[in-house]
């Protein structure tokens, strides 16, 4: 019998309720020194000066021009416009200018630096900045067209604030120089190779002089996709200058003030639809703060733009975004990458619109619901896949919504819903410009798993095992896999995108069923012993008839979209204008579950993190810098904000995933923001960002009444 | 400073002010104690001091004299809370997974959902949603209800 579809044992368990699991700050080097940033505290300008105000005994110190002739002061990421350590402009809030490295602590955090600068006008309102990092266009037939036979046009402008990606590990590296004069990193990241690429070209060094091992992320949320590079850089340089091993790990503060958050939005929507609610015209225009540098905002902005338009039919279609640039923290990855701002903006949207036509909105939904055979705004045409109107349909049903919709009219409570997708793996071609590589090696008990991609909570371990497993017709415990080691593992690409079980699982699943071949019915611990060991790699091939036009925005954005379907029910405290979520019901197709309770996990955590970001969580910035930096003030929600969720996951095997499996990680984000603040609309309140806080609620009661609304 | 540690008698030397979770990662050597804030708020240090939760962060060490301090590695890696918390899903990276079990330890032998909620409040976890934590616990609840190992407290008296 397989494991696939059954839970298992986790792989890493054991280690995990033990305590015994080693993460970066557990682990210690002999003649170790500890590590510190000094940072700039200014949004815009130029240093004029550093001045080091103490005894520089025992410290190791670097500064820009510690980076090795051969190699460059930049992040080597998308666009090379990020420096590793400030040379002159400052750019904002933040930004590495020196590093101090000693073996004693105390000495370490008491060492004073002094930054000199020309300050300059920072630029702050991404609405005012003409300093695009990326633009996109899509288009799909003739907007005005679609205009013209509407009966009606609704507007509306929504918000998205920051977010914080809180893992409960602040972020941290360990850089230990090698004799060879190479540098091997062990660090709390996602995408091992990621920060190798940036190592290589920071220092100048051959590819195999630099060595990328993941330690135990305690959890990553994309807020160790492409930080690390930049902390293990520093890291590096300290270890290179000192010749010693240098541990670099940030305090909460720190994580929190200096790291990447979600990008904040501004989304204009302008629909056109006929009376009966048929959609026949959108204009979309989205707006994402970048931040200083460009980091991840290209392709934060094209999934973002994909998704704009949400799980609707509709024949004309304009998505116009921009990603600007403005002197504060660069944004980055976050879970849902960009998806979750457009399609908060889409699903009030609906709201507003079923609220114009005097309609239920989930009788809206089903109006314009995308069904097989249909096309999104790229002009993807889905087939069977696609169940965005069998999850409506079961949460309509599940979270009793035509009985509690009439129910809680004019009382305290209120229910709103939201219809959303995710697509599965890299953006357009970029699977295929990835080319992720895996293998499959036998070894003295079975076999072992060799891939990239990081184990951040989410299962990796344990879900490449259950597959590799059920393909080869082996015991789970006759697998074991390998922690990502760039001098052991090939690049399966970073661990990201929804993409780990899906893509890389299903090269997975082609290993195992290469290595089967060969070892021609005998069992591979047998074969490893009897006749030595073998290996088998294999390389992404796309599912058959995908097609994607990178320059005009057209075509198989993704392989294949997860869909899901959120109701939320809340109660406001018409005291405080707190509003509680009280009950979550959410609905999930990802094609199959390889490990049910993983599953669950990741569609329950995802759907908490997605109550904090409509309700509580509030990044405060003030000239340019977090002003909340602290998990006293910047609250992430507890058991007590957490509401009761009812989870059911609807079966629909893709047949191009791992035993029918998509992506599931990020899609759970994506929908409770929109379904409570659709739910605050329920109870006559017009609000349109998040996070919702009682300000912001009361400020829209207020504004209703001043309108002679109904709150 | 004497203070007995997961049921043994020890004499650790550290600075009387050194955050006990210092102590415990650096002196004692037992890093399954995490620290997730530093000041209180996320619950990854706790450990159980004379049989109650404290955030080991905020503990100056000195306050550990004479008394028994439980971390994660007195459970042994087999007790049924750690069992359930496997089986259910309710470690997922695993960061908050020491705290929360000792956090849970404390609840009462029978505790109801409502009690969980109440008694884990202090204990963040980001990955979880905290619902397969609620299963876990139900689980133990279930199977026989959640008990304080002997160690949580003084074993013989004041170790000498």
């Amino acid at each position: 019998m397989g494991v696939v579809g059954t839970s298992v044992p986790r792989k890493d368990a054991a280690e995990k309720v033990s305590g015994t699991a080693r993460y970066v700050d557990d682990i210690t080097f002999p003649g170790m020194l500890h590590a510190r940033t000094v940072r700039t505290t200014i949004p815009s300008g130029r240093v004029t000066g550093v001045r080091l105000d103490f005894d520089q005994t025992g410290f190791t110190v670097v500064d820009w021009r510690d980076i090795p002739a051969a190699g460059r002061n930049i992040i080597d990421l998308i666009v090379h416009d990020q420096p590793c350590l400030v040379e002159s402009e400052v750019r904002h809030v933040g930004e590495a200018v020196v590093l101090l490295a000693h073996d004693d602590r105390e000495k370490l955090l008491q060492a004073t630096v002094e930054i000199d600068y020309d300050r300059t006008e920072p630029l702050l309102d991404a609405e005012r900045s003409d300093r695009i990092h990326k633009h996109i266009l899509i288009e799909k037939g003739k907007l005005d067209r679609g205009f013209n036979q509407a009966d009606l046009i609704v507007e509306g402008e929504y918000r998205t604030g920051h977010q914080e990606h809180i893992y409960i590990e602040t972020n941290g590296c360990i850089a230990v120089p090698e004799a060879n004069g190479g540098v091997t990193i062990y660090g709390s990241l996602q995408c091992p190779y990621y920060v190798h690429k940036a190592l290589v070209t920071l220092l100048g060094l051959p590819r195999h002089l630099v060595r990328v091992l993941q330690t135990e992320p305690g959890g990553g949320f994309g807020g160790k996709e492409e930080y690390p590079s930049l902390i293990a850089g520093h890291a590096a340089l300290l270890a290179l200058k000192s010749r010693r091993p240098v541990k670099l790990v940030y305090d909460r503060g720190e994580d929190m003030w200096a790291t990447t958050k979600r990008h904040p939005s501004v989304v204009r929507h302008r629909t056109g639809v006929k009376k009966d609610g048929r959609i026949v015209a959108m204009e979309i225009d989205v707006l994402f703060d970048g931040g200083a540098y460009v980091t991840l905002s290209p392709v934060v902005l094209s999934r973002g733009c994909i998704h704009a338009a949400g799980p609707y039919r509709c024949a004309n279609t304009q998505i116009d975004g921009r990603a600007v640039f403005t002197n504060t923290n660069p944004n980055g990855a976050f879970r849902g990458f960009g998806a979750p701002q457009t399609q908060f903006a889409m699903e009030l949207q609906m709201d507003r619109i079923a609220a114009a036509l005097e309609m239920d909105p989930a009788k809206l939904r089903l109006k314009n619901v995308l069904r097989p055979g249909d096309s999104t705004a790229t002009g993807q045409v889905l087939g069977d896949d696609c169940s965005a109107e069998i999850v409506l349909r079961e949460a309509i049903k599940r979270s009793g919504w035509r009985r509690k919709r009439v129910a809680l009219d004019g009382t305290d409570r209120g229910i709103g819903m939201a219809l959303f997708y995710h697509g599965s793996g890299f953006t357009g071609a970029g699977e295929v410009r990835l080319a992720s590589e895996c293998a499959i090696e036998t070894t003295d008990r079975g076999v072992r798993i060799l891939t990239a991609s990081a184990e951040i909570g989410q299962g990796t371990r344990t879900m490449h095992a259950q597959i590799v497993a059920d393909a080869m017709g082996i015991s789970y415990d006759e697998v074991d896999v390998a922690i990502p080691d760039t001098a052991i593992v090939p690049d399966s690409g970073p661990t990201v995108a929804s993409r780990t079980c899906m893509v890389v699982g299903r090269i997975l699943e082609r290993c195992a069923h290469g290595l089967k071949e060969e070892l021609r019915g005998m069992a591979p611990g047998e074969h490893h012993r009897t006749k030595g060991p073998l290996k088998v790699t294999r390389k992404y091939e796309p599912p058959p008839g995908i097609t994607w036009d990178d320059d005009l925005y057209v075509g198989d954005a993704y392989a294949t979209f997860s869909w899901a379907c959120d109701v939320a029910e809340v109660a406001l405290d018409r005291d405080t204008y707190e509003v509680k979520t009280t009950k979550m019901t959410v609905v999930h197709e990802f094609g199959r579950a390889i490990h049910p309770v993983m599953a669950l996990g990741q569609i329950e955590g995802g759907t908490a993190q997605g109550v904090g970001y409509a309700l509580i969580e509030h990044v405060v910035m003030k000239d340019g810098a977090m002003l909340n930096a602290q998990l006293t003030n910047y609250t992430i929600p507890t058991t007590l904000d957490t509401p009761q969720m009812d989870t059911i996951i609807v079966d629909n095997p893709y047949p191009h995933g791992p035993f029918g499996a998509k992506g599931v990680g990020e899609i759970p984000m994506d929908g409770p923001a929109p379904a409570i603040v659709n739910a605050i609309r329920h109870l006559g309140i017009d609000v349109t960002e998040v996070p919702a806080l009682p300000e912001v609620v009361m400020r829209a009661v207020n504004a209703g009444r001043g309108r002679g609304g109904v709150a | 400073m004497k203070f007995q540690l997961n049921g043994r008698a020890v004499d650790v030397e550290a600075a009387p002010m050194a955050r006990l979770l210092d102590v415990l990662r650096e002196e004692c050597g037992l890093t399954g104690t995490k620290e997730g804030c530093g000041e209180g708020e996320c619950g990854a240090c706790t450990v159980l001091m004379d049989g109650e939760p404290v955030c080991s962060c905020l503990v100056p060490f000195a306050q550990a004299r004479d008394t028994a301090v439980l971390t994660i590695e007195g459970l042994g890696g087999t007790h049924a809370l750690q069992e359930a918390f496997a089986l259910e899903g309710g470690a997922q990276c695993g960061i908050c997974t020491p705290g929360m079990i000792l956090a849970a330890l404390r609840l009462p032998a029978k505790a109801t959902r409502e009690q969980v909620r109440i008694g884990l409040a202090g204990n963040l976890c980001r990955c979880t949603g905290y619902e397969a934590i609620y299963r876990a616990i139900q689980k133990v609840v279930d199977d026989g209800g959640l008990t304080l190992p002997a160690a949580a407290r003084i074993i013989d008296g004041p170790p000498t």
